[in-house]
């Protein structure tokens, strides 16, 4: 039987406010246990919650560039569950009027386009971290991360496979960092996908069971285990099995999912409108004043570039798929604005496939904006050709210096002098006389040859364009 | 006059004058706890009592201080008070050392005050005759074989039995005015959202308020200054000026309209109590006043709208209380789900957790609906019926409670004591202010009159009461003293 995959995303985007949703506690990651948890994160007796309006704004924000209606009256409501992370017995979240409403956003897969739609986003407050294999006997409990504030962004169940569900999740991730409201970091958890995963009969209609996987830290795992769990209802449905519907947990190292509630097992979460805090109530005033300071998003990012640096739709959108990547060309283009394309190359090609074969970030890379810029410059002025550029390159990422200083240090720059170039050439003409009779008999191919000896001869300096041109002159 | 039986007003003279100092007051007052069996106390704080009434003193020596400089008073032991024993009534915090200071507590330090201790009260506040308290009954000062009323019943016992000059309350369903209307004191309930939350440990949020009990309707307003405020630690505080709720005392009522609700005169009370409260209403005719029937047509849902929204909200806000970060926890947990269900079947007391389990029982899947919602839609009408009232009377008056104080022990059926709170659970599940202040005696028991007004009429009802006050004596009785 053929079968159709149904995904849904639930995103967790960590917003990046210096103080936690409902208290003054700092939200730095990494810092000394339960150092950073107040009276209210630690959830003592008379401690109440007070709204850090900046986490409204971020949301609105969200909310705004994904085309969304935007609940400019919410409500804040307690999730009632016990766990000893979760000090107060209760999590501040949002049920019924959620900030952010129905919305929607465009992912491209190849030159293919499809619109997913977002259901709503809600602000939350984030737990805090059980550790499990600290002590023997007991379990530690650090609050630090209690009172993160988290939009929850929801879509529908619009995604068909796994690489439209990575595509949705990367385009999501790119927006909160274009809109600066989430640091995008997925090893620190500020970034987290859950995954709502069925599969129906190809054409029907009636949705199946599904499982909601869960603690996924990487696209790639996403993409892992959304298809690792496909596998595994197609297993139960054709044996003649019945999916349960339940929470699953993914385990990236024995690249496995297994069961970690069911639904019978899920809690009755009792929500009701937490009556510490009153409904948020959005002016006029502040919808207006934050579409108004709305960054440039990725789509207007995509047809600035094809318009003002003519790039073609596929490097815009590729350069424009990440911010880090867009502002990184961007950075590069203020001196290079006629070498474009060149720099979007140097980007999407040598630099992307550094940092892929050593596993590094854009941001972490050693080679920056303004260097790489130096060196595409370089090639511009005809200093060095595009193949040298590669040495250059490489010599640049082992931190051997500028791209100046390696040229000047490595002698390589580009043989621009006619004469000397024409002595080569003449040396080379005089030297196989074979290879001239083949050329003068037709047989274009063989000039590739004499490039060929004519770089080696010249330990690759020589200019391309001059030596074809002299090449050609000589031999005919 | 025993110095115990002044004012705080008389006693801000005295101090200012030098009749007495500050420190000498304070041991008075600590005398007078330790030598107490009312049982008001859960913590007494001679030191700290005697460090700050110092204070005090070296203030008012140099000149400086306020009216409240060096007046000792009792604070509910519902207030966090930092580095002070802070149990709310029960097992669950009897090892609780409070970090930090609740708003009203620090407000109460900033303004000089002397705190003696920290008074019994109804576990989590949950009890109309502070028999619920993990550190045992509170007797009533007129006989001490009766209830206090609760659950600030340790608060209006001290407060009547002249072991402190005022202390603190917290009114979720009548905590404030039905123990002070059974012991014969002054009690305020402020419109809610004027006192801050802030560190009073929460037993129903959309309801609770704090305020002053005390002898007199001033000192109730001397105190109201200090307590009132906007506070940016609790959202649901309102961002509006305090009035000096003294200055309007003297103000004549001549002409005020008083409301009498027909349904807080109907069957369940008490013919003594009906007769003292309208002998009040009478006497306020004699002032100059008119008196309206008015109708509140769905008082008669308060107490099962109260009995979902409370227990709601309690079943909730109790949940920090699990055995894991401070508090009472089990002996010997076998693993987490055991540390929960025994630290508090443990640490709970009988009527907490008949609250909790009635609040998440309605707040379940599948009876949200038919049980919260259908109780906020009731108590939306009952906000509504007081708006319609306050249109053509100035103030409601009625009774506090049905009956004066019955006997310890005397009601077992959480039901029946429930009915305690049937003519104040009103203003509550409204935010409206309420003040019971002392209109008679029925076979040597207080009486209360009730005064309800409307949204931030504080200063409206003190003027009514001080008025009262200055034509009656009831405030000014006192319980026998033993020995």
């Amino acid at each position: 039987m053929e079968w159709e995959t149904v995904i849904g995303l639930e995103i967790h985007a960590q917003l990046n406010t210096k103080s936690k949703i409902f208290s003054a506690a700092a939200t730095q990651y990494g810092a000394q246990a339960n150092s950073q948890a107040c009276a209210v994160d630690l959830g003592l007796p008379g401690v109440l919650p007070v709204l850090n309006k900046e986490v409204v704004s971020k949301a609105i924000k969200f909310g705004l560039a994904v085309d969304a209606h935007i609940n400019q009256r919410n409500v804040f409501d307690r999730k009632n569950y016990f766990y000893p992370d979760l000090p107060k017995g209760y999590q501040i979240s949002q049920l019924d009027w959620p900030i952010v409403g129905e919305g929607e956003i465009e992912i491209t897969l190849g030159d293919k386009t499809k619109v997913i739609g977002v259901t709503r986003a809600h602000l939350e407050e984030d737990a805090g971290k059980s550790i499990h294999d600290l002590y023997d006997d007991f379990t530690a409990v650090d609050l630090n991360r209690a009172g993160t504030p988290l939009l929850e962004i929801v879509s529908e169940p619009d995604m068909r496979s796994a690489k439209e569900a990575v595509a949705y999740a990367k385009k999501i991730h790119a927006l909160v960092q274009y809109l600066e409201i989430c640091d995008g970091n997925m090893q620190e958890g500020s970034f987290r996908c859950d995954a709502n995963v069925s599969i129906r009969p190809m054409g029907q209609e009636k949705l199946g069971t599904r499982a909601e996987l869960k603690n996924i830290n990487s696209f790639k795992f996403l993409e892992r285990a959304i298809n690792l769990e496909v596998e595994r209802q197609q297993d139960i449905l054709e044996e003649g099995g019945e999916v349960v519907q339940e929470t699953r947990l993914y385990d990236a190292v024995k690249h496995e999912t297994r069961s970690m509630r069911s639904k019978e097992e899920a809690n009755d979460y009792r929500y009701f409108p937490d009556p510490d805090l009153l409904p948020v109530e959005i002016s006029d005033e502040l919808m207006a004043q934050i579409k108004q300071e709305l960054p440039e998003l990725p789509q207007e990012k995509k047809a600035r570039f094809i318009k003002e640096f003519g790039l073609s739709e596929y490097d815009a959108d590729v350069l424009t798929s990440q911010k880090p990547m867009a502002d990184y060309f961007e950075k590069m283009i203020v001196n290079n604005a006629d070498h474009a394309k060149l720099c979007a190359n140097w980007i999407m090609g040598e630099l992307s496939a550094s940092l892929n074969k050593h596993q590094l970030e854009l941001v972490d890379a050693p080679i920056t904006a303004d260097d790489l810029s130096l060196l595409v410059s370089r090639i511009g002025d005809d200093t060095i050709s595009g193949k040298i550029a590669k040495d250059v390159f490489k010599a640049m990422w082992d931190g051997e210096g500028s791209a100046d200083e390696i040229i000047e240090a490595k002698g390589l720059k580009q043989m621009t002098d006619t004469s000397a170039i024409e002595a080569i050439v003449d040396e080379i003409i005089a030297n196989n006389a074979p290879q001239v009779e083949q050329f003068k008999s037709g047989n274009e191919k063989i000039l590739g040859f004499f490039v060929g000896q004519a770089m080696k001869v010249s330990q690759g300096k020589a200019n391309p364009k001059l030596l074809n041109e002299l090449l050609r002159k000589k031999l005919s | 006059m025993s110095i115990h039986n002044k004012t705080i007003a008389q006693l801000s003279q005295g101090l200012k004058a030098g009749d007495f100092s500050s420190v000498e007051l304070t041991q008075h007052y600590l005398d007078r706890i330790n030598t107490s069996d009312l049982n008001a106390f859960i913590t007494v704080t001679d030191e700290l009592a005697m460090k700050q009434a110092q204070a005090a003193d070296d203030k008012i020596a140099k000149g400086a201080g306020n009216i409240l400089t060096g007046i000792p008073y009792a604070h509910k032991d519902i207030f966090c008070t930092n580095g002070v024993k802070t149990s709310a009534g029960s097992k669950m915090l009897d090892n609780f050392i409070s970090p930090y200071d609740a708003t009203v507590s620090h407000k109460l330090n900033q303004a000089d005050l002397v705190m003696l201790g920290k008074a019994n009260m109804d576990e989590f506040a949950m009890g109309s005759s502070n028999e619920n308290s993990y550190f045992g009954d509170v007797k009533n000062p007129w006989n001490e074989n009766k209830i206090p009323g609760g659950s600030s019943g340790g608060s209006a016992a001290a407060v009547a039995g002249r072991l402190a000059p005022f202390a603190t309350g917290t009114d979720t369903g009548g905590s404030i005015r039905q123990p002070a209307s059974l012991c014969g004191i002054t009690g305020l309930k402020p419109t809610y959202g004027r006192v801050s939350r802030y560190g009073m440990i929460a037993y129903a949020s959309s309801l609770d308020q704090a305020g002053p009990m005390t002898q007199t309707a001033h000192d109730a307003a001397l105190v109201l200054n200090v307590m009132a405020g906007f506070d940016e630690k609790d959202s649901t505080s309102t961002e509006r000026d305090v009035e000096d709720y003294t200055a309007s005392l003297n103000d004549s009522i001549k002409g005020l309209t008083i409301g009498l609700p027909k349904e807080f005169f109907s069957e369940g009370l008490d013919d003594e109590v009906a007769s003292q409260v309208m002998a009040a209403v009478k006497e306020f005719e004699s002032m100059g006043a008119t008196v309206k029937e008015v109708s509140l047509p769905n008082s008669a849902y308060a107490i099962p709208t109260y009995y979902i929204v409370a227990p709601c909200e309690c079943s909730s806000n109790l949940s920090r209380l699990d055995g894991v970060r401070y508090g009472y926890r089990c002996d010997d947990p076998k693993d987490l789900e055991d540390l929960y269900l025994r630290s508090r079947s443990e640490g709970f007391g009988e009527e907490v957790k008949r609250r909790i389990m009635i609040g998440a029982y309605a707040l379940s899947a599948g009876y949200y609906d038919a049980y919260y919602l259908k109780a906020q839609k009731t108590r939306h009408l009952i906000s509504e019926d007081f708006k319609k009232a306050f249109k053509d009377v100035d103030v409601i008056m009625g009774p506090v409670s049905p009956t004066t104080a019955f006997d310890l022990g005397s009601v077992k059926d959480p039901v029946s004591m429930y009915l305690a709170d049937i003519y104040t659970l009103s203003a509550n599940l409204a935010g409206l202010p309420g003040m019971s202040i002392p209109a008679g005696f029925s076979q040597n028991l207080p009486v209360g009159l009730q005064l309800i007004g409307n949204y931030w009429s504080e200063s409206k009802l003190l003027n009514i009461a001080h008025q009262f006050q200055q034509q009656t004596d009831w405030h000014t009785q006192t319980p026998e003293e033993k020995g």
